[in-house]
Formats: C-alpha cells, sequence, structure tokens
C-alpha cells in the first residue's frame, strides 16, 4: 500500500513539471493511451520538440524485437536488426548476455548516454529482473522515471501485476515496464499421478504438494513407485528464493535468507535419499524428464515453460500427449520476463513513452499478443477474460486452462526483497550449494565457496 | 635379466618388425578415430532438431539440416559477414604474423650486431607473459586510441608474436646456414631483397605450419574479439555463435548452434587442407646443407 | 659481377649489413610496445589501486600500496589454483609428448613403411580446428549423468548406476587433460615433424644400413637433432599450460567445481574481470607472469644444462 501511495504521490508531483508532448510527430499512431498526455499537457523534459530520428534499442535477444515488430502499430521491419516507425529508424543492438557481456555493454555506455552523439543515444533497453535493480536503482540514475519522466500515469499501469513493477521500482520511483508476466505453477506429470496417487485431477494433487513438508513426504512415495520428485534440486529454487523475507545483501553484509536455507536443507535431504538429482537447468539430463522414461514427476515453472519448452514438438514427449497438469504448489513464484526501460539522456521520449503504452498498458494489443505468442501479459482483465475462455486450454496440459492459477499466483508474489546482488548471489550459492549435495563440501566449506564467490563479483560486500 | 633384454631387443629388430608395424596401425587408427569422431557427432547434431538433441546422441542423421540452416539464415545474425569478418581477421593475421615473425627471427639470426643477445633474451622472456595478463590494459588502451569496434586490435598485433619468432629461429638455426645468405650478397642482392626471395621460400615448411596455427588460434578466438567488436555486422564468427546459444529459451534451438559450428568450421578445413600439403607430404627444407 | 664482388667485401659494408638487423627489428617492437607493452604497464600499475566498479558505480582508483597483493597471498587461493592450472596440464601433457614422439619416431622409421601416411598426418591436427568452446560443450554432453558414455557403461554392465563425471575431482581433471591431449598433440607431432625434415632421409638409411634398432634409431638420432624443436614445444606447451581457460571454463560452467579444483589461474583472473577488478586482476597478473617467467627459467636451464659440449 505505502508503495502504491508514493507511486502515486511522486505521479501527482510529477504531472506538473513534466509530459510528453501532444501529438506532433504525424507518424505515431494515435493510441488508446492518449488522455494521458492530455492532462498534462505541460513542459517537455527533454528540451528539444523535434525528437532524435534513431531510436536506438539495447537488448540480449531478439524477443522484444518481434513483439515490437508484430504488435506495435505503424512498425515497419527493414532488415533483420532495423525497423522504422515513421520517420524514425529503430535500431536494434543485440549483445549476448554470456560473460555478462550484455551488461558490461550497458555499464559502458549508460552513464554518459546523455552527451553522447544524438543518433548513438540508447533510448530503450531491456533488462532482467535479477539484475534490475543495478539499473533502476543507481545514482545518479540511468532509467527514466516512467511516470515522472515519461508520463505515463499510474491509472495507466493500474492493470498491471504488482510484482511486475516491484522488480523495477527503487525508492518509490517506478523506472520500467514489462509485456509480461511470468508467474509460475508445478506442473506434474499425469501419469505419475494416476500410478502413485490413484487419480490425476489437480485437486488431489495439490493436497500432496500443498507445502514443503508434504512436498517431501510426497518424494518418498513418489521414489517408490520409481519416479524422481524434481528433475533436480534447482527446479525447486526459485520457489524457495522468491519468497524470502530478507534480502540476499543487508548493510553490507551478505545474507542468507532463512527460506534460501531451507531449500538447501530440503534439497541435500531429497539428494540423498535419490528422490532427485543436482543436475543443471536445460541440461540433457534435466530435460530428460520431458519423456515417459525419464520419469520425473514434477517441474516448477511458467507458461513460456509449458508451451515452449517442454519438448511438446517431439510426439514421443508426454508434452505431445497432453501428459501434464498443472497446480498451485507448495508456494508462488516467477520465472524470467523482461522489462523494458527508457534510458536517461534519450532523445525520444515521446516515442519511448508511446511502445511503453501499446505493449503494456494497451489491452487490446495486449490481447493480441495472447493470442499471437501465446505471453501470459501483463494485464489482469485483460488474463482474467482468458482464464475464463476455453479457447487458451493448454494442450500440453491436456485441456486444462491453468490461467486463473497463473493470475492467482501472480498476485501472490511479492518482490519487496530484492536486491541488485541478486543475479551474482543466486549464481554462486547454486553453484556453491551443489558441491554440498554431491557430497565434495560440507555444508560449511560449501558456505565459504559461496562468499568466496560473492566476493570477487563483488569486492565491496563482506560476510 | 640384461642379458636377456638385450637379446631380445637384438632380435626384435627383424622378428618383431611385422608386430611393430600392426602396433602403430592400431595405435593410428585409434587416434583418428579419437580426432574424427567430433566431426561426425558435430555433423549428425546438426542434422537434428532441438527437441531431437536434448534426447541424447544418435549414430543416424536426423531429416532436420536444411530446416536447421534455413532457420539460421533468417535469424538477425549477420552470419555471411560473420564468415568475411574472420576470413579477413583470420587471413591477414596469419600472414602479418608469419612474415613479421620470420623478419625478427632473420635479424637475430643472421645479422652480428651490438646487444643482439640481449633482444634475444628479451623476446624470450617477453614470450611467458601470459596474453591474458595485458587484457585489462589492452581493452581501455585501445579504447584511448579510439581502435573499439575495430579490426586493426585483432590483427596488427600479431605481427609481434614472441612464439612464433623463438619457433622460426629455432627452425633458421637447423635449416637456414649463414653461407648461403652470404652467397646471395655476392651475388649482390640487397639485403631485404634477400630476406624477401631467398630466406622466405626456404622458410616455407615453417611458415606453413605456423601460417596454420596462427589461422586457426584467430579464426577460433573468442576472447579478444567479444571485448572489441560491438556491431554485429563487424563480429566474428564465435561471437556469433555464442550470441546464438545465448538466445532465449522461446528461440534457442541447438540444431542451429550446430549447424552454424559446422558452417564455420568448414573454412578452416579447406584452408587446413591447403596448407597442410607443405607439412605433411614430405617437403624437404631445399637449400644447403651444411 | 666481379665489380659488386669487390664493392661488398669492403669493411665498411660489412658493419652497414648488421646494422639491418636493427631494421629488421623495428616492426616487432613498434608493434609490441604499443600492443603489449603499453597495456602491460598499465596493468601493473593498477595492481596498487582498488579500482573496481560496483553496479554502475567506480570505485577508485585508490592507491593501496600492495594491499593487493597480500590479499591474494594470504587466501591461498593462488597457491590451489596454480596446483590445478599444473595437474591438468601435466595430465594433458604427457600423453600429448609420448604420442606425438612416437607418432613423429614411427613416420620417419624407414624399416616401418607405414602406409597411409599422408591420412594419418593430416587428421591428427584436425580436433584443433574445433572451437574450444564447441569441444566443451560436446564433451559435457557426452559424459552428462545420462549421456551416451553413461548410457554405453551402465548397458554393457561395466556400471552399476551412471557415474557423475562431473561431480568427481579426478573425472573432471582428466577430462580437461584428455581434452587438451586431443586437441594438441596433432599440433605437437606437427611442429616435431618440420623439425625434422631438415633431418637428411640418408642419416636414416645409413643407420639402417649399420643394424642399428628403431629404439636406438630414436635415441641416437632422431631425439638430439629434434632437440631445439623439443625444447620448443616443452616452453610453448607449458605457457600455454598455464593460460588454461576455456576448456576447464566451458566444461564447468565457469565454477571450476567440484570445489573449485579444476579452477585455473586464467579462470581466477577472469573471475576479477566480471566486477573490472583492475586493482586485484593486475596483482594477480604479476603473479602470472612471475610463475610463468620461473617455470620456464626452470625448463630452459635444465635443458640447455646438457648441451654443453
Amino acid at each position: 500500500m505505502k508503495k502504491i501511495a508514493s507511486v502515486l504521490l511522486s505521479t501527482l508531483m510529477a504531472a506538473s513539471l513534466v509530459a510528453c508532448g501532444t501529438d506532433t510527430s504525424s507518424g505515431e499512431p494515435a493510441a488508446a493511451a492518449e488522455p494521458a498526455s492530455n492532462d498534462a499537457p505541460a513542459a517537455e523534459v527533454v528540451e528539444e520538440s523535434a525528437e532524435g530520428s534513431v531510436l536506438n534499442i539495447y537488448c540480449w535477444n531478439e524477443e522484444f524485437k518481434s513483439r515490437l515488430e508484430d504488435h506495435y502499430p505503424g512498425y515497419e521491419k527493414v532488415d533483420a536488426t532495423t525497423g522504422k516507425i515513421g520517420d524514425v529508424t529503430v535500431k536494434f543492438t543485440i549483445t549476448p548476455s554470456d560473460d555478462n557481456a550484455y551488461q558490461n555493454k550497458l555499464d559502458e555506455v549508460l552513464p554518459t548516454n546523455a552527451s553522447a552523439a544524438a543518433d548513438d543515444k540508447v533510448d530503450i533497453f531491456l533488462v532482467e529482473a535479477d539484475y534490475a535493480l543495478k539499473y533502476t536503482g543507481a545514482e545518479p540514475a540511468v532509467a527514466l522515471d516512467v511516470v515522472g519522466d515519461l508520463g505515463l500515469t499510474s491509472a495507466e499501469l493500474a492493470n498491471q501485476f504488482q510484482y511486475t513493477k516491484d522488480v523495477v521500482t527503487a525508492n518509490g520511483v517506478l523506472r520500467g515496464v514489462s509485456w509480461q508476466g511470468c508467474p509460475g505453477v508445478l506442473i506434474y506429470n499425469r501419469e505419475a499421478a494416476k500410478e502413485v496417487f490413484g487419480d490425476d485431477d489437480p485437486a488431489v494433487v495439490q493436497e500432496k504438494v500443498k507445502d514443503w513438508d508434504t512436498f517431501t513426504a510426497t518424494a518418498a512415495e513418489l521414489n517408490a513407485a520409481g519416479y524422481y520428485v524434481t528433475s533436480t534440486v534447482n527446479d525447486t529454487y526459485r520457489v524457495y528464493s522468491n519468497n524470502v523475507t530478507s534480502k540476499w545483501v543487508e548493510d553490507g553484509k551478505i545474507n542468507i535468507d532463512a527460506n534460501v536455507m531451507k531449500w538447501v536443507e530440503d534439497s541435500k535431504a531429497l539428494v540423498d535419499a535419490g528422490y532427485t538429482t543436482t543436475a543443471e537447468l536445460w541440461s540433457d539430463d534435466w530435460s530428460a524428464g520431458f519423456y515417459p522414461e525419464g520419469k520425473v514427476f514434477a517441474y516448477f515453472g511458467p507458461a513460456w515453460l509449458i508451451n515452449f519448452s517442454m519438448h511438446a514438438d517431439d510426439p514421443d514427449s508426454i508434452g505431445a500427449a497432453g501428459g501434464w497438469g498443472a497446480v498451485e504448489g507448495p508456494q508462488g513464484f516467477y520465472w524470467g520476463g523482461t522489462w523494458v526501460c527508457g534510458a536517461q539522456g534519450s532523445d525520444n521520449p515521446t516515442l519511448v513513452a508511446d511502445i511503453m503504452r501499446q505493449l503494456t498498458t494497451n489491452e487490446s494489443v495486449m490481447t493480441e499478443i495472447v493470442k499471437a505468442d501465446s505471453d501470459f501479459v501483463n494485464n489482469k482483465p485483460a488474463m482474467e477474460a482468458a482464464a475464463e475462455d476455453d479457447e487458451y486450454a493448454f494442450a500440453v496440459l491436456g485441456g486444462q486452462n491453468p490461467l486463473a492459477m497463473f493470475v492467482a499466483g501472480a498476485d501472490k508474489i511479492d518482490l519487496s526483497n530484492i536486491s541488485p546482488y541478486d543475479q551474482g548471489c543466486t549464481e554462486e550459492f547454486q553453484n556453491a550449494m551443489k558441491n554440498y549435495f554431491d557430497d565434495n563440501a560440507n555444508l560449511d566449506e560449501a558456505l565459504d565457496l559461496f562468499y568466496k564467490g560473492v566476493e570477487e563479483k563483488y569486492p565491496e560486500l563482506t560476510h | 635379466m640384461s642379458e636377456s633384454a638385450i637379446k631380445s631387443n637384438g632380435t626384435s629388430k627383424g622378428m618383431n618388425i611385422h608386430a611393430r608395424r600392426t602396433l602403430s596401425y592400431i595405435v593410428l587408427i585409434l587416434l583418428s578415430f579419437l580426432c574424427l569422431i567430433w566431426f561426425y557427432i558435430l555433423l549428425i547434431n546438426a542434422t537434428r532438431s532441438n527437441a531431437e538433441l536434448g534426447r541424447g546422441f544418435t549414430v543416424i542423421p536426423g531429416k532436420w539440416l536444411l530446416t536447421n540452416w534455413n532457420n539460421l539464415r533468417s535469424g538477425t545474425l549477420p552470419i555471411m559477414n560473420g564468415m568475411m569478418n574472420s576470413i579477413i581477421v583470420a587471413s591477414l593475421s596469419a600472414a602479418l604474423n608469419v612474415y613479421f615473425s620470420c623478419m625478427t627471427a632473420y635479424a637475430i639470426h643472421a645479422y652480428n650486431f651490438k646487444g643482439k643477445n640481449a633482444v634475444f633474451t628479451f623476446i624470450l622472456m617477453i614470450m611467458m607473459i601470459p596474453t591474458q595478463v595485458t587484457a585489462l590494459g589492452f581493452i581501455s588502451f585501445m579504447g584511448k586510441l579510439g581502435l573499439m569496434d575495430s579490426f586493426i586490435p585483432l590483427i596488427v598485433p600479431s605481427i609481434a608474436a614472441p612464439v612464433v619468432f623463438f619457433y622460426m629461429k629455432q627452425y633458421m638455426d637447423s635449416n637456414l646456414p649463414l653461407s648461403l645468405l652470404e652467397a646471395a650478397r655476392i651475388d649482390g642482392c640487397g639485403e631485404f631483397r634477400t630476406f624477401n626471395s631467398i630466406v622466405i621460400p626456404l622458410m616455407k615448411p615453417a611458415i606453413a605450419v605456423e601460417a596454420i596455427f596462427t589461422f586457426v588460434a584467430s579464426w577460433n578466438n573468442y576472447f579478444t574479439p567479444a571485448l572489441i567488436l560491438s556491431t554485429d555486422k563487424k563480429k566474428t564468427l564465435p561471437i556469433l555463435i555464442a550470441q546464438l546459444r545465448a538466445a532465449d529459451w522461446l528461440k534457442f534451438d541447438m540444431g542451429q548452434v550446430y549447424v552454424m559450428i559446422a558452417f564455420s568450421i568448414f573454412p578452416v578445413i579447406v584452408v587446413y587442407l591447403f596448407l597442410s600439403k607443405y607439412i605433411v607430404g614430405g617437403v624437404t627444407a631445399g637449400g644447403v646443407k651444411e | 659481377m666481379s665489380d659488386k664482388k669487390y664493392k661488398h667485401q669492403k669493411s665498411g659494408k660489412v658493419v652497414s649489413y648488421n646494422k639491418w638487423g636493427y631494421i629488421f627489428l623495428i616492426p616487432f617492437f613498434a608493434v609490441w610496445i604499443i600492443f603489449q607493452f603499453i597495456p602491460l604497464v598499465t596493468t601493473f600499475y593498477n595492481s596498487f589501486f582498488e579500482n573496481y566498479r560496483s553496479g554502475l558505480t567506480q570505485v577508485g582508483p585508490n592507491f593501496i600500496g600492495l594491499k593487493n597483493y597480500v590479499t591474494i597471498l594470504t587466501n591461498g587461493d593462488l597457491i590451489n589454483y596454480s596446483k590445478n592450472t599444473m595437474i591438468m596440464w601435466i595430465i594433458g601433457f604427457i600423453p600429448q609428448i609420448v604420442f606425438s614422439l612416437l607418432l613423429a619416431a614411427w613416420f620417419t622409421d624407414p624399416q616401418l613403411r607405414l602406409k597411409g601416411q599422408r591420412f594419418f598426418k593430416t587428421v591428427i591436427y584436425l580436433p584443433n580446428l574445433i572451437m574450444a568452446s564447441a569441444f566443451s560443450m560436446l564433451f559435457f554432453t557426452l559424459f552428462a549423468d545420462s549421456g551416451p558414455i553413461n548410457s554405453i557403461l551402465v548397458s554393457s554392465g561395466l556400471l552399476s548406476a551412471p557415474f557423475k563425471f562431473m561431480s568427481n575431482v579426478t573425472a573432471v581433471r582428466c577430462l580437461v587433460g584428455f581434452m587438451n591431449f586431443i586437441m594438441w598433440f596433432g599440433n605437437t607431432t606437427i611442429l616435431l615433424m618440420a623439425g625434422m625434415m631438415g633431418i637428411d632421409q640418408s642419416l636414416f638409411e645409413a643407420a639402417e644400413v649399420d643394424g642399428a634398432t628403431a629404439t636406438q634409431v630414436f635415441w641416437k638420432i632422431t631425439l638430439p637433432i629434434l632437440r631445439p624443436i623439443f625444447i620448443y614445444v616443452l616452453i610453448t606447451s607449458l605457457i600455454g599450460g598455464l593460460q588454461m581457460f576455456d576448456v576447464p571454463q566451458i566444461l564447468t560452467n565457469g565454477t571450476g567445481d567440484p570445489t573449485r579444483t579444476s579452477m585455473t589461474l586464467i579462470m581466477y583472473l577472469n573471475k576479477h574481470l566480471y566486477s573490472k577488478n583492475f586493482g586485484m586482476g593486475g596483482a594477480l597478473s604479476v603473479f602470472l607472469f612471475i610463475i610463468t617467467g620461473i617455470l620456464s627459467l626452470i625448463v630452459f636451464k635444465v635443458s640447455y644444462a646438457g648441451e654443453v659440449k
């Protein structure tokens, strides 16, 4: 509540100072969100009324590009990495996230963006949740205030899921938006449920996995029938880590939350009992469970995992036969998502704001995205409507429509405890704990490895 | 004990020639298998879809080669530019590298000047500096020179390659008699011309060897280009492969990755097979024997 | 012709030949100073500062004297990672040099008259053409818990349950060593063969006529002639081994696990590049330089010690 109040307050204060120009650029579509700019047709935050002729977008993959190409009204594709919106050339600069290359690139250009040549100025950059705060919380700011600088109103943003705003909110200021939500569910193998529980009805299954202790007990039951409860310990990691009550770093000291330690305890017990493995996500060992002979009971994942990653295009897979089911599982969580930030120093704020409006607040565009790309979009009414609609039943889930579950899950996610160090800490923690699970180190040694790894990445931290 | 050892050693010569030949064939065939199997796996994998790849390895090719290739071509990665860039960078690096390494080695080998030994020792010492050690300073200095996102920092430094220099020097010691150079001088060749028209041809086997090594090393180099190049159209193949592997999970496709790897190995194989005739054909050093 | 001959024999000209020594050294040193020496000096200079990035914030540079060096020396990592690097290098280097010498000996042995030499000589270098990253990717897949190697081992009855290669210290180190061996033995063999091209084939034939055994030919003729190239191979492999990076990096996903027992010195340096830690990275580079220097000097001394005639 406090957060919403502060966002409102800053909106009011900013509205009088700032707004985006009215419809001066003819190339721009008269969008549904116009009332916002009409409310506050005041001064321009970026001096010139004539805006830049090149819109530079920095990203690490092609997802946002294809959304923009397919759904932004008036976007014309020129070639693989350029396009046109009216007179403005849209240029995508794609840097892979391997070896931290993408963030290094941002670190290099963003702080000096304001003084870059007009055509080289970054206008939009994309971030992921794990490191969003590094950019949205930077001092001095490198991302534009969505409300204060870009003029989106909190009324327009009201339909977005709160957690998607929490990810990119620093000190009460919203500095990014997303068109998608990635709440996750527990995806279970129906065949296994029938065999072990005698029933594959979601209500029955949910009873068996309603909290972590029940989950562990169920794991023993599944093991007796030859099933792994999950493919690997890393499947459950984000479910625990999304439900923490403290941050990875408190006052410059590395801090391990109790729920994350619970993941370690629970997982160690599961591995020692042979109920699960320590394979890496996305490895072949992990995806073995997408097939019946992999003998895996459950995966944890959002809509995109179900639709695109469970090898449903392979006729032998469980997904192709619609053999999966979805339940809420022990705790709510999210996985993935891309956030759109406007860059400080951008010379195209009007266009940036309009892209944000169209893709993340315009219900009709967003419904279109659901239909075309099977994204779970960041718009509650649109998703609630879809949840009621049999047209959106998931084939992989044997015709179950899990959207209501996703909506409920998205509402439950609480991200008040994210920190700019999440990416590095999460990665180092999982790597270090693998040594403990595999009996190559005891818990203290594994924790030391973790501290060492984090302190190498972030020399300013101690433990 | 030793007596019988000597005996068996003595008799082994005639008797065991067949056994030794068989043994060497077995070892060679095994090693060849270990060398070639990877290419087979890569090729097979290039013909399979992402889902098939996730299910482990098979010996029979799949049917996805064309699909994978078309997906790769229709993607955003400028792979043809990447191929051109890699060819430019690798061949220029290799050419500059062998030519100037020969020149440096020749300077030490053929002339007597003050401080010659000091220079030789010095180059051997700097050979021991790991390249990664200077990476931090290299990037920031290239930034200051305005050479970021340019091929120059990838090509020109190969002129100063202590390791290749050392090889050329060792090779000259055993294959380039000074008497030959004196003969050239007597014939009235200028020093520069002697180097170009007499020394270089004599160094052919060594040049072929090091040209391949440098070409391959530069072709497969990811570390430096990834730090220097940022424009998509200037990127070399290893960076594009990394980019393909970093694709979002919705588009992630190992089939494409393998096709791309196969695509980028192909030119090196051609270059290697072309140059290898200088190495494996039993070319002698030519020239004079001391 | 004879005029020129006279000219060249003037003593002044002899000196002027030698000035070409300097001239031919110019390109090397000009390039070296710009692209290696200046970066090297800045790297060393940086090692005396606290200088890194935290997110978008630049910390430093603040002069802190030898603090970075003290940190590296006191936390014990340097010794561990040097040990790891050397162990993995040796695991790969021993088979590499043994097979290279063996092949070189066989290929030059006139008695054996091996058929298909061209083919074998061509094939052995091929693995080096595969990018180390692609090669590691293949190995990772092959040796996965449910990968083909495990299925073969289990279905043939050699193992009752899949062996977790990636969780076993020895297995990971051996895999890294094995990959380096496969990638580099061809390279070494080619170097040795190129070194032998200058050897007069008649030497071998003469030895054969004199009734020398293959072993004798190898130790008495081949090896002594190979000596300069052999030293070269030894030193460059050592330097290459100390710089070992991409194979273990990709095979272990940058972690050097289990418990950092396959973390090499350069992987460790790479960890400091993440935070653009020029201070610690610089200090570590100085240590790397010293370690490489000492080891190479030892190799030099040992290999040239026996050469005094």
